[in-house]
């Protein structure tokens, strides 16, 4: 697997790979990780300092936070991600089925996704949540209905220039139907595409969904999130700074990782920018550099 | 006889990143007035080469050897000085007559700044050698043609801009790098025969760079030939076309006979041919 | 050029209808009965059944949808937004100071993020992979990887709690605007640093490049020709940076109490005010859809293939 052997080749990618598996891990066994229950309220430990049992000290209810931290990967980083799923399953399907089959289909699709897409989309999601109510949920179900014309508007136009190739072309002619030609043929070549475009939106999804939480608009009270806690830890920002530090801090590392792996994840499916050649040097041995493509896909 | 023009000894050119070697060792002199071809397919290193004489491969392109133009070590240049060599002494075609002008001017504002730049000339000088310079290489409407952007012209209308440009130049050599690839066959014709007409005009030497022997047989008095950036065989043109030593050369020319004969039928005039 | 420019004025007049309906029809998706949510909002105790066909007449709710609609839509080009149901008072009383408020703080961030991604951009670009744009890149990476929210409250503790230097919050002086504006600049600079970059690096490999120094031109009028090449693409993107900005300062506007617009919209969220939310979205997707025809038109205006035909 070229992939993979790329992947490990980049160390910076693989060291975010790994964080994010560990968060993931954390985040699916919480309760295994977590040393105390995220919402049991001791009011005799508030802003009690780090100590052994609590390694993180203990938030304005006395709850331990190291405890809420872990908790909070669960809607923080994995609802997200299923968010994330949804979006591009939805966008992306839409995406292929309007570049392969072209024509009328591909119109229609395009011209929704234009009127998705002129709407700013943190106003769109307002609305949606203002609409709905606050709540988790609702902020995932915005983030969907937001997400999805994206992807398929940027999957489209990957699929566009497989769709004309002669290989597609050639089962076409050999009748195999479009749903076995979309799901076996194309679908396969257009992954590196969708992986990349999922990845590098996966970061910034993460941020807003925190962000809708910190304004109080995202997850409900007593449940752990991690803007949701730097939402409390503000409301005594100036006696209890050091409260800012871990949630944040986590949001900086998942961010992060989940940035490098995706240009990790790029490199490592276009061959190309491995090495940053001049743009001269690579139109004159462009059959290299598609060989290797072909490789990849 | 007379000192070369330019000779280019032990070149060596390489990519400081990969450190993929693109010319080893490359040898060449270019006598005063007459013309050089090198042929050689894609990536051969033929570009490459013609980037080394002016000093103009990317930053990550590395380059060692001597070159001396008109008896100065170029490389021993200071930047400033090598810009007064580059477009007086030395001036450059280029492949792609689309992409070489700044698409956001129209294409007057690049030679005006040009000849300024090199002769200090006043606008209205400027207008009228321009005027008679692009008449010579036949383009209609030469004021017209320098108010346009580069996208309203044909890629061999600006090629012959570029023609008409190193003539206004007076440059010692002219470097072409393929200068008739990217053209229909009819543009080729005409821009072979501008840049014969304005290598008897100015006199000028020329370093011809292309992979398409029929255009090189009207132009070259000698050829060297390229292969993954090293000179397989090199000679007066004659020699080359009827008696190529190495099997590559002959390789070439038995590919490109066919169409050179067809060449030699549309470029037609005996006179030309024979000269 | 005339007929580009009213061809594309034109081309954004459905956009505008299509999003006025969406907006006006998102509050009929809203679980909740309008007239309800009205009676909470004002208090009253008692919700009997005259009442709320009582209120929904007064609304106008029972009238057709269609004729709903474009009553809305008349009166919403006069600025007429309803009236709050919260407050009762006017929706554009409140919005228009907002968001007056909000497109200062934007305005000024996005000359700022202007500046400086153009500024570092082209140094970046002209000394691509050397010490200066390694920095300036990885430095962004991981400033963009930053929740604004945090920096804002981090900058707050910093420069307004421990070096009380700057005021915590509001807008009451110019120097209100200084940390709001650098937490915006440091959230989005990133991205148009790196358009502003890589449009730079893409333009340095032009032939055109190659052709004017191999003419012996100085580099100062070469950067120049690349400099007004790469802002070609630039320009629509920095336009298009004015309704996104003015959309996201949300989580800024509440951490540093701008009496802006997202944080009335965040505060008619959480008190289901329809029309406030409405008007707020049908505002900022306007505002959307202008800059976007008017980015359109700068790049026509800047770019000659598409001058001369339209």
């Amino acid at each position: 697997m070229n992939l993979y052997k790329n992947i490990r080749n980049d160390k910076l990618a693989a060291l975010s790979f790994s964080v994010i598996l560990v968060i993931v891990a954390a985040g699916l066994f919480a309760p295994l990780f977590a040393p105390h229950d995220p919402n049991e309220v001791q009011m005799e430990l508030r802003y009690a300092s780090p100590s052994w049992g609590y390694l993180l000290g203990n938030d304005h209810l006395g709850r331990c936070i190291l405890s809420r931290l872990i908790y909070g990967i669960r809607p923080s980083v994995l609802w997200v991600f299923v968010a994330l799923v949804i979006s591009v399953v939805l966008g992306g399907g839409l995406g292929l089925i309007a570049g392969y089959f072209r024509g009328k289909t591909d119109a229609v699709i395009m011209r929704i996704c234009d009127v998705m897409l002129s709407f700013p989309g943190y106003v769109m999601s307002l609305a949606v949540i203002g609409i709905l109510g606050a709540g988790l949920t609702n902020v995932l179900i915005a983030f969907v209905l937001m997400k999805w014309a994206w992807f398929a508007r940027v999957i489209r136009t990957s699929v566009l220039q497989y769709a004309e190739s002669d290989y597609i072309k050639f089962s076409k002619a050999l009748g195999f139907g479009n749903f076995r030609i979309i799901v076996k043929q194309l679908l396969p070549v257009s992954l590196p595409d969708i992986a990349v475009t999922s990845s590098s939106a996966f970061g910034a999804m993460i941020l807003q969904i925190s962000g809708f939480s910190f304004l109080g608009l995202g997850i409900e009270a007593p449940h752990a999130e991690w803007g949701m806690m730097l939402n409390e830890a503000r409301e005594v920002m100036f006696t209890r700074p050091e409260l800012m530090l871990a949630p944040g801090l986590a949001i900086v590392v998942i961010v992060t990782a989940v940035n490098f792996l995706s240009d990790g994840l790029q490199v490592a499916l276009d061959p190309k920018l491995i090495v940053s050649k001049p743009k001269l040097q690579r139109q004159e041995i462009p059959s290299a550099v598609e060989r290797k493509g072909e490789e990849v896909a | 006889m007379r000192k070369n023009i330019l000779e280019v000894s032990h070149l060596r050119v390489w990519d400081e990143a990969t450190g993929n070697v693109l010319v080893r060792d490359s040898s060449f002199q270019v006598r005063p007035g007459s013309c050089l071809s090198i042929v050689g397919e894609s990536g051969s290193g033929k570009s490459v080469t013609c980037r080394a004489v002016m000093r103009l491969n990317k930053s990550g392109i590395r380059q060692s050897g001597d070159i001396r133009f008109d008896g100065v070590e170029l490389g021993r240049l200071s930047e400033k000085e090598m810009r007064n060599i580059r477009g007086k002494q030395i001036c450059m075609i280029l492949q792609h007559g689309m992409s070489a002008f700044d698409p956001s001017r129209p294409i007057g504002v690049h030679v005006a700044e040009t000849l300024a730049r090199h002769y200090g000339w006043s606008k209205s000088e400027i207008t009228a050698k321009a005027k008679s310079a692009m008449e010579s290489v036949r383009l209609k409407d030469p004021i017209g043609v320098l108010h346009k952007y580069p996208h309203q012209l044909s890629g061999g209308m600006l090629q012959r801009i570029m023609i008409a440009l190193a003539l206004m130049l007076e440059p010692d050599l002219i470097i072409a790098d393929e200068p008739t690839t990217a053209l229909d066959t009819v543009s080729q014709f005409e821009v072979v025969e501008q840049l014969m007409a304005l290598r008897e005009r100015i006199g000028c030497a020329m370093l011809f760079v292309s992979h398409d022997l029929g255009v090189v047989g009207k132009l070259a008095d000698d050829i060297l030939v390229m292969k993954e950036g090293e000179i397989v065989e090199r000679g007066s043109a004659e020699v080359l076309f009827s008696n190529a030593r190495h099997a590559y050369t002959r390789e070439l020319v038995s590919a490109k006979r066919v169409l050179h004969e067809h060449f030699t039928k549309v470029m037609g005039g005996v006179d030309l041919a024979d000269r | 050029m005339v007929t580009y420019i009213v061809k594309r004025i034109l081309l954004s007049v459905p956009l505008l209808l299509v999003i006025s309906f969406l907006t006006f029809g998102l509050n009929h998706l809203s679980p909740l009965d309008p007239v309800e949510v009205v009676l909470h909002a004002q208090g009253v105790p008692k919700i009997t059944e005259e009442l709320i066909a009582e209120t929904k007449a007064s609304l106008g709710l029972n009238r057709p949808f269609a004729v709903r609609y474009f009553d809305w839509l008349a009166a919403c080009l006069q600025l007429d937004f309803g009236n709050s149901y919260v407050t009762g008072k006017p929706v554009w009383s409140l919005l228009g100071p907002a968001f007056l408020n909000t497109l200062k703080l934007t305005l000024v961030s996005v000359i700022a993020i202007i500046v400086f991604s153009i500024v570092l951009g082209v140094l970046c670009a002209l000394r691509e992979g050397k010490a200066l744009d390694k920095s300036v890149r990885g430095i962004s990476f991981f400033l963009t990887s930053m929740p604004s929210y945090w920096l804002a409250a981090l900058m707050i503790w910093y420069f307004s709690v421990k070096l009380d230097l700057l005021p915590t919050s509001g807008m009451d002086s110019a120097q209100s605007y200084i940390l709001p504006v650098a937490v915006l600049v440091i959230s989005y600079a990133g991205i148009y640093f790196r358009i502003v970059r890589s449009s730079m690096l893409s333009n340095l490999n032009e032939d055109y490049v190659l052709y004017a120094r191999a003419c012996g031109l100085p580099e100062g009028k070469i950067t120049a020709r690349i400099l007004r090449n790469s802002m070609q693409v630039a320009v629509s993107v920095f336009c298009m940076a004015v309704p996104i900005i003015l959309g996201s300062t949300v989580v800024v506007e509440n951490v540093f109490a701008w009496p802006g617009l997202g944080t009335l919209t965040v505060n008619s969220i959480l008190s289901r005010d329809f029309p406030m939310i409405q008007a707020y979205v049908l505002v900022l997707a306007v505002a959307f859809v202008l800059f976007n025809t008017l980015s359109d038109l700068i790049n026509a205006a800047l770019n000659p293939k598409l001058r001369r035909e339209p």
